[in-house]
């Protein structure tokens, strides 16, 4: 449980940063704003006690998925990106569709009856959440799991054998 | 939150940084003095007895040189690159306990129940400083600098993460405490001496553990960017590699950077696989202050000579080449690490521990 100050905070650092992927010119800067947007998610999953969530945000995507990311963006030219004018009608049929979503999501939550009810404060867990997680997929859900590893596997061999070059 | 816990962390955030720093600039010191006994040289000997004020006398030079800008550099991330580099390294000291208990206060400032996951994922972001220097230097050779390094560093993860499942097989939790309270009632993991020394299967599983803690040691080698892995700033590549356009402070932070990361990583190495702060025959902090104060020292004592080792083959192996070195992290480490989990694995099941 953390204060409400520290939730607005970070809360406001997601979304801000979030926003700020979309509006900069200059993709260096929209990947790096996206980073700290997902450091400010990471910190709204650990205030629920959600530790290990929290952590793979940071490891997984902040870590390395956005590295390889920056790791393309800096082989391109920026300049013609910095450069592109904003198409106008494009960006507002994107803040309608926008508009839109959010709508539909804020009439589903409040038809839900659980949603329109205060939950307790979260008591100060004892629980080991990386545990629970384990025990959860290893135990209850391990078919499952193991499934979907193979089928990452998959893709993987996949992405492999299309992006390798045939020697000619 | 209580008002004592506020205060001891902070006392305990300080005191954790004045080390850190006073030992980053007497590293640096150190390293001159190791390298020029290995090459046979005298080394820094001239500010005060035996140079032991160098490290002050580096501090100014640093901070009175000028601070150049280049006109083509991308100036704010050109700022940011040196801070981004040094913070991860700072923060993840933070879940390593650095010794028993202090007046009954433990010695860690955050004694989290995700510690080494908490390690990797902030030193993950250390590429970022490394990365981004060598972007906004606008420049070709820190540029690539820059790609090598956030390619090695990303290679090396995997190595690092898979090298450290063996301990967290045994111990059941990913808490760093955890760790060191395993080791001292069972043994060290790489030299099970202590605890019940007698069982056979514990012998057999340090076998596992030495191949464990190679491959981390390398790893962290890679990650930290000391050679025989130091393709990103390879001086007689890249002229210097990702730091070529930085200058006076800024240049500093990069070296305070490097140097914090070595630091945490071997005081990480020695939790993992020395006991951290235990020694055999030494009781805890529980026993009396005068323990627990020797419990850190025997703890730096350790990270100091896990860092003599880092400085040893820094200026003992030559460099990898490019390709050598992705093809070791990729075909050797990797697999080794992989096969090493299933065999720890294995002894667990067949003996019980």
């Amino acid at each position: 449980m953390m204060s409400p100050f520290l939730f607005w905070f970070f809360a406001l650092m997601t979304l801000i940063f979030g926003a700020a992927v979309v509006i900069n010119r200059n993709p260096v800067a929209s990947a790096l704003s996206l980073v700290v947007s997902f450091l400010g998610l990471s910190a709204l999953f650990m205030s629920l006690n959600a530790y290990f969530v929290g952590i793979i945000q940071v490891l997984v995507y902040a870590g390395a998925v956005m590295v390889l990311f920056l790791f393309i963006i800096m082989l391109l030219n920026l300049q013609a990106e910095e450069q592109r004018r904003i198409n106008t009608l494009a960006s507002a049929g994107g803040i309608g569709v926008a508009i839109i979503l959010l709508i539909q999501i804020a009439v589903t939550i409040g038809r839900f009856e659980a949603a329109r009810q205060t939950f307790p404060p979260l008591s100060a867990s004892t629980t080991d959440d990386v545990r629970n997680i384990g025990a959860a997929l290893f135990r209850n859900y391990n078919l499952p799991f193991q499934i979907v590893g193979v089928l990452v596997l998959v893709a993987t061999v996949g992405v492999v054998l299309l992006s390798k070059r045939e020697p000619r | 939150m209580d008002f004592a816990f506020v205060v001891t962390s902070l006392l305990k955030i300080v005191g954790i940084l004045v080390v850190i720093l006073t030992m980053v600039s007497y590293a640096v010191y150190a390293e001159r003095r190791v390298s020029a006994f290995i090459q046979d040289r005298l080394g820094p000997n001239r500010v005060g007895p035996a140079g032991v004020f160098q490290p002050v006398a580096d501090m100014f030079k640093l901070l009175l040189k000028e601070d150049f800008t280049p006109r083509a550099a991308n100036t704010f991330y050109y700022w940011l690159a040196p801070c981004l580099a040094v913070m991860p390294a700072i923060i993840t000291i933070a879940v390593v306990p650095f010794g028993s208990t202090l007046f009954g206060v433990p010695m860690v400032i955050a004694d989290v129940n995700i510690g080494i996951l908490f390690v990797f994922a902030i030193a993950s972001l250390g590429v970022y400083g490394i990365v981004i220097g060598g972007w906004a230097s606008n420049s070709k050779y820190p540029f690539l600098g820059g790609i090598r390094s956030s390619a090695q560093m990303l290679s090396y993860e995997l190595s690092l993460g898979l090298a450290v499942i063996p301990v967290f097989l045994l111990v059941g939790n990913l808490r760093l405490t955890s760790v060191v309270r395993y080791q001292i009632e069972h043994g060290w993991f790489i030299l099970p001496f202590v605890g019940d020394w007698t069982n056979p299967w514990k012998w057999l599983l340090a076998v596992p553990m030495i191949i464990s803690f190679l491959v981390f040691m390398i790893a962290m080698f890679a990650e930290t960017n000391r050679l025989p892995f130091d393709l990103p700033e390879a001086e007689q590549e890249l002229a210097g590699g990702y730091n070529t356009e930085y200058s006076s402070m800024k240049f500093a932070l990069y070296f305070l950077g490097e140097y914090a990361a070595m630091i945490t990583g071997s005081a990480i190495i020695v939790t993992l696989f020395f006991g951290g702060w235990h020694f055999p025959g030494i009781p805890d902090g529980s026993h009396g202050w005068i323990f627990g104060l020797i419990n850190i020292a025997v703890f730096f004592t350790k990270v100091s000579l896990m860092i003599f080792i880092f400085m040893w083959v820094r200026w003992t192996l030559p460099r990898f080449r490019y390709d050598q070195l992705m093809r070791l992290g990729w075909l050797f480490f990797f697999e080794i690490a992989l096969v090493n989990i299933f065999v720890v694995a294995a002894i667990l099941a067949y003996a019980g521990i």
